[in-house]
């Protein structure tokens, strides 16, 4: 293997250049908008003038995201709110089924499991009136509450799929082999499933982590105007047109940054949970 | 299997296996009650008050809403006044077709040239994948301020001294490929007539099959009907209405191609390390290049992933929201989308019924691209 790559780079020396030529030319230009983010952020008002817009300033001062954090302070708190029990409660709940749809299949399973998988393609719009209609009669809409219940509810299939899939790779032999113990259900799920369930829980936590935080559909539609998430808050914030760009980009990245970490620092993880999306991967 | 079921089952743990069953069953449950209300239900309501008057009038008045059957659906086509969701299907059309090749294009050229054993090739992953991380809102209102027409992209090339470019991303009003609303049967007609000949062709030639002639007649019966018929007069909008693809779709397709292409590449590369090394070897022995190898070898066993992404991608270019929200805000119409229009008549009209409307003509669109995938790769998985 390695041999015939030598041979190959020895042969064509002129197409690793092209290759790594273009490579960095596409790197760089996806990287443009990270750089427009920070030059425009750095900046202060004054210095924001559209002919020197791709310059970064001489002064740089961190007013701007200062300003942005004051703004998005409250949403960033409720998104914070949001995420973390909607994330934990649909984690644990997928792994309940992935158990179940894995390793007790019953008659049936495969079909109400397809039924269930259809529930994360659907365009939300086709269930948001009635959505609304119901959680006002509870007493959930326009509160994070309803927020948490509906990412839960709508977060099923892809950690059930996630999950379903993680434990088809454990052997049933150590299944069986609880079995013979003595362990019912939960006996197995708890001493032989749960403990070798984290990157499975790693995978299906940052994937709902990253979809909540990112969300809008909902945030903009459920939400109160104390419970709105922190994309709600930059949307409006953008569309006022009278925030500077500066506050704008810094906010921006402000949104941007728990989940561009996430992504840093677990990104194996990440892309795990974006190929499991596309069902096989 | 059910063979196997009996035997696993024998008597003595008998008992207790049907007991962990029973539980097994009570645990999913409440999952499968919360999906068939939140998912089947709330569908199966929607497309009721599609088919009635629902709006804010009706809900204050607190009568039932009157069952006004398909009318609704009937005056998206043809009525004068909801000419934004005709814009819409419009714009959705173009927009998914321009946002499939691209992210396609990009995605499969980057995974080829990842896979060609560069150095640092995680860190070039790392950089095209990582605006997956973000949400479409933060993509947005960065992709705003970089289209400004009168800096941002069009200023980047005055920095090695060229002529600033002059296109006016998402504000443009141009549009080109123009047709009248009232041509749609007919290119509809001909698309699905192509298609059809298309796939008779590719039956004969793969499995010479006699279904490949009921196809081709199928085909070219519906070639007959719109060239001789008058398939324009299905639709009664009397005022001549132009629809196009408008330019200004270009900004949302670099912003979400740009967000999107790092997992098509992630897709491919994925399917790229599944491919045997033996196989590239043994193409290469047989004296192919190094790009005969991808064309004959590779690109083929590709063919599966190109369509799960395309399924991916097409099934979120139809029900975009929050990017054409936070690009457009609902006044830019050249850049509209079907999911807006729904937002805009039920959260601002209050006129349920037509918002429902739109978003069922959604949900269809979106089934028929995602069941047939769902049902394929479920019954691929069978042998599991």
């Amino acid at each position: 293997m390695t041999t015939s790559t030598l041979a190959g780079q020895k042969r064509r020396p002129y197409s690793r250049i092209l290759i790594y030529s273009v490579l960095v030319i596409v790197a760089v230009a996806f990287l443009l908008p990270v750089y427009m983010v920070l030059v425009t952020s750095f900046k202060t008002p004054d210095q924001v003038d559209i002919s020197t817009m791709w310059v970064p300033s001489i002064a740089p001062s961190l007013a701007s995201f200062n300003d942005a954090m004051q703004e998005l302070a409250p949403n960033f708190g409720n998104s914070v709110l949001l995420v973390v029990p909607a994330t934990a409660i649909s984690a644990i709940l997928g792994s309940l089924n992935g158990y179940v749809l894995s390793k007790w299949q019953f008659r049936g399973a495969n079909i109400l499991f397809a039924l269930m998988l259809f529930g994360m393609f659907i365009p939300y719009q086709a269930i948001l009136i009635p959505l609304v209609q119901f959680l006002r009669s509870i007493g959930l809409y326009g509160n994070l509450g309803g927020l948490i219940l509906v990412h839960v509810v709508y977060g099923l299939p892809i950690t059930t799929l996630i999950f379903r899939n993680y434990y088809a790779e454990v052997p049933t032999e150590l299944l069986e082999a609880g079995q013979i113990d003595g362990a019912g259900f939960f006996g197995i799920y708890w001493h032989v499933l749960l403990p070798i369930s984290i990157p499975g829980f790693v995978v299906v936590v940052i994937w709902q982590f990253t979809q909540i935080w990112n969300e809008f559909l909902f945030g903009v539609t459920i939400a109160g105007n104390n419970s709105q998430p922190i994309t709600v808050a930059l949307q409006n914030l953008a569309g006022s047109q009278i925030v500077e760009w500066n506050v704008q980009m810094a906010a921006a990245f402000l949104t941007a940054l728990p989940t561009l970490l996430v992504y840093l620092l677990l990104g194996k993880f990440f892309i795990r949970g974006l190929l499991a999306g596309s069902i096989k991967g | 299997m059910a063979a196997q079921a009996t035997v696993s089952s024998a008597p003595p743990r008998r008992r207790r296996f049907n007991r962990d069953r029973l539980t097994a069953i009570l645990m999913i449950l409440p999952s499968l009650i919360f999906i068939a209300i939140f998912v089947y239900g709330f569908i199966a309501q929607t497309g009721y008050t599609s088919l009635t008057d629902s709006n804010a009038l009706q809900q204050l008045s607190r009568l039932p809403a009157n069952f006004i059957g398909f009318s609704n659906y009937n005056d998206m086509i043809n009525g004068t006044l909801n000419e934004r969701f005709r814009t819409d299907m419009v714009n959705t059309v173009f927009f998914t077709v321009l946002f499939i090749v691209t992210c396609l294009v990009l995605g499969i050229g980057l995974a080829i040239l990842l896979d060609q054993k560069v150095k640092g090739e995680s860190i070039f992953r790392t950089i095209f994948l990582f605006p997956m991380a973000l949400s479409f809102v933060v993509t947005g209102v960065v992709w705003k301020w970089l289209f400004n027409p009168t800096s941002g992209l069009n200023a980047l090339p005055t920095l090695i001294g060229l002529p600033r470019g002059e296109f006016r991303w998402f504000i443009s009003q141009e549009s080109t490929l123009n047709f009248f609303w009232q041509d749609v049967p007919t290119i509809l007609g001909f698309a699905v007539a192509a298609i059809l000949v298309l796939a008779a062709v590719y039956f004969w030639i793969k499995k010479r099959s006699m279904v490949a002639a009921f196809v081709m007649a199928g085909g070219l019966l519906l070639v007959a009907l719109v060239t001789f018929g008058d398939p324009n007069s299905l639709i009664t909008l009397e005022r001549p209405e132009q629809k196009g693809f408008n330019l200004a779709l270009i900004a949302l397709v670099v912003a979400a191609a740009w967000q999107m292409s790092g997992y098509t590449m992630a897709m491919y590369l994925a399917g790229l390390r599944g491919i045997p090394e033996e196989l590239r070897e043994a193409a290469r022995v047989d004296g192919a290049s190094e790009f005969g190898v991808y064309l004959r070898v590779v690109l083929p066993l590709l063919a599966p992933i190109t369509l799960s992404a395309m399924i991916i991608l097409g099934h979120i270019s139809l029900k975009i929201f929050d990017l054409a929200y936070t690009m457009g805000g609902g006044d830019n119409l050249f850049i509209d989308m079907p999911g807006l229009n729904m937002y805009f008549l039920t959260f601002r009209g209050q006129d349920f019924a037509r918002g429902a409307t739109v978003a069922m003509v959604m949900l269809v669109m979106v089934a028929f691209v995602i069941v047939p995938y769902l049902i394929t790769q479920l019954r691929g998985e069978k042998s599991l």
